[in-house]
């Protein structure tokens, strides 16, 4: 991002005041690199670096915030693996990733192609930013209401076009998609806007080779598109699946885990077992195993789509 | 500078056709709220399918802000929840002030640190912040909260923004990217001239690097202002509770009979409005903050 260079009126301006020793400290680049960075190091270690530790800590414990945790080695991580509940909540986040991310991806490049081909104006690329502004919870009431079996606004739709109304929270069948639909709606757009800045930077040259050497549409979006942009892709494809495996707000707004257990995805459940039966220690344990399994679907997505290599050149 | 021209214009036409159906799509749920807003609490069961409102009124805005003196009898309808929403678009302006203003200087400070100056440890700590982008939120909000508990800062704004206030792995790594995107020369020649580090980044470094400040303010405050799940766990009292945290409790609180369509939308309307008018009013601005908040 290029910027401009103001002019420095005040460069020799008089060094912050202080005793001679305070003024050569303070002409110390090293003390001056950490004195930069303390606040943002207080923040790191209070907010990260020791809550990643505790977390793994507290996954070896019984705890129930009440009384002192009770250290119980890896019980924790025995019991999970015989937990039918974990599994099953392992199995409705992954179908909930598979609903929402493929079509989120597709839909994205697509509108991104639709941007780069026909028009970029701001105007356009601000409705399809629209609802990535407005929060989960605000996104999820909306839908909640557009899709209320009574009055909803879809329904009556669905409806005029002789396709019935439906309970798309409460039917076990519908619930999942429905919500993987109202994260679509909401993250498309943004996608769109991130692949459409990776389309900017295909040296258009390319195109037109093509086009003289009468190439289709097609075999230019596969040939030329898709391989250049694959840093891109890469780049939405592994920050979505992270985000997606945690789906929490549009749960907690519209279906709160069910009908039974058909939207309890793995945040919910590890939600619901610290804080509705203050089981801090299993929890923990669960969202350990999280982490290990996000960090293993990263690394495999990595591998798969071969980050590391240019098709340039 | 669209040089395309299609030997199939029908391709086009197909292509503009696609690309209104997805701005439909995107903006038609935006209506609906806001249309539904704006219907009388009484003209909702007739309104349903309709795209207009029904019985267009200011009301439920009204209501919800608490413009609405008690005893008006159209307040005493059954139906109707108490909703005080004003006091939690306070508390979203408190939270969000809190958490983003102090995170972006001290994340710009640190960022300096890691872009310009040399110190032990420097690399490998840099290397610790990045690595803390990938522990998910999943992971961390068990031990921050029972950090926040024990501080006896449940259901306080310094226990809700805390978290942020010092520095986001995010903010450190996009300001020191962009730091370092520039050249070092004319900071070198203020050194020689006798500048300390201080008057270098408050005289140089910020007002050279304004607009990065400003993309990550964007991001930053929408991302604030749209979070819930950690205020959902910190601050559930009508005192700290903000929008997406009351929005919910509206929601949940009214589960026996119909909720209180118009009143609920009008809160979704209200608190989703501070957003669109920054799309608005700085759509390119909001835009390219976006689009850039991917380059890595």
């Amino acid at each position: 991002m290029p910027t401009p260079t103001p002019i420095l009126s005040d460069a020799s301006s008089p060094p912050l005041g202080g005793s001679r020793s305070h003024k050569r400290l303070t002409e110390s680049e090293g003390f001056c690199g950490w004195l930069f960075i303390t606040p943002a190091l207080i923040g790191f270690t209070l907010f990260y670096l020791v809550p990643t530790i505790r977390a793994f800590y507290i996954g070896l414990t019984n705890w129930n915030l009440l009384r002192a945790p009770k250290f119980l080695g890896l019980d924790n991580y025995v019991r999970l693996f015989g937990d039918q509940k974990f599994w099953s909540s392992i199995w409705v986040t992954v179908l909930y990733v598979l609903y929402n991310i493929p079509v989120q991806t597709v839909f994205g490049l697509l509108i991104a192609v639709l941007l780069k081909r026909l028009t970029g104006s701001v105007v356009i690329r601000s409705i399809m930013l629209a609802p990535f502004l407005i929060s989960n919870v605000i996104a999820a009431m909306i839908w909640f209401w557009m899709l209320d079996p009574v009055l909803g606004f879809l329904n009556f739709l669905l409806q005029s076009l002789g396709l019935g109304s439906h309970a798309f929270f409460s039917d076990e069948n519908l619930a999942l998609p429905t919500i993987a639909a109202i994260n679509i709606w909401r993250h498309m757009g943004y996608a769109a806007l991130l692949f459409y800045t990776g389309l900017q930077s295909i040296p258009e040259h390319l195109y037109e080779a093509a086009r003289i050497e009468g190439a289709s549409q097609w075999k230019m979006f596969t040939a030329i598109t898709l391989p250049l942009l694959r840093p891109t892709i890469v780049f939405v494809l592994v920050t979505s699946v992270i985000g997606s495996f945690q789906i929490f707000d549009t749960i907690a707004v519209t279906t709160q885990g069910g009908p039974g257990t058909a939207t309890r995805t793995i945040v919910w459940y590890i939600y619901q077992e610290a804080f509705s039966s203050m089981r801090m220690g299993y929890a923990s344990a669960m969202s350990t195993v999280l982490f290990v399994g996000l960090v293993l679907v990263t690394l495999v997505q990595m591998r798969v789509l071969r980050s590391g290599e240019s098709d340039l050149g | 500078m669209k040089t395309t021209t299609s030997p199939l214009p029908i391709g086009r036409w197909l292509g503009y056709a696609a690309l209104i159906v997805f701005a439909l799509i995107s903006l038609g749920p935006l209506w609906i709220a806001f249309k539904t807003a704006l219907t009388g609490p009484n003209a909702l069961f007739a309104s349903g399918g309709s795209v207009l409102p029904n019985d267009t009124t200011l009301f439920n805005f009204q209501r919800v802000l608490g413009f609405i003196d008690p005893s008006d009898p159209r307040l005493q309808q059954t139906g109707l929840a108490k909703i005080t929403f004003f006091r939690a678009l306070l508390n979203s302006v408190i939270f969000t002030a809190m958490a983003v203003i102090p995170q972006i200087f001290f994340s710009a400070t640190a960022a300096y640190a890691f872009a310009r100056l040399r110190f032990p440890g420097r690399d490998l700590l840099f290397f610790l912040f990045i690595a803390a982008t990938m522990i998910p939120a999943a992971v961390l909000f068990i031990p921050n909260f029972i950090l926040i508990h024990d501080l006896g800062w449940l259901n306080t704004f310094q226990g809700m923004a805390a978290p942020y206030a010092l520095m986001t792995p995010f903010a450190v790594f996009f300001l020191r990217q962009m730091f370092i995107a520039t050249p070092k020369d004319v900071e070198e020649a203020a050194r020689v001239d006798g500048a300390s580090y201080f008057s270098i980044f408050f005289q140089m470094i910020l007002p050279i690097h304004g607009p990065s400040l400003a993309t990550l303010a964007i991001l930053t405050t929408v991302a604030t202002w749209n979070e819930f799940f950690w205020p959902f766990l910190i601050g559930r009292e009508d005192s700290v509770r903000v929008i997406a945290v009351a929005i919910n409790a509206f929601r949940t609180q009214q589960q026996a009979g119909v909720p209180d369509w118009t009143g609920l939308m009008a809160c979704t309307v209200l608190g989703a409005l501070p957003m669109v008018a920054l799309l608005v009013f700085f759509g390119r601005k909001v835009v390219e903050s976006f689009q850039f908040s991917g380059m890595k």
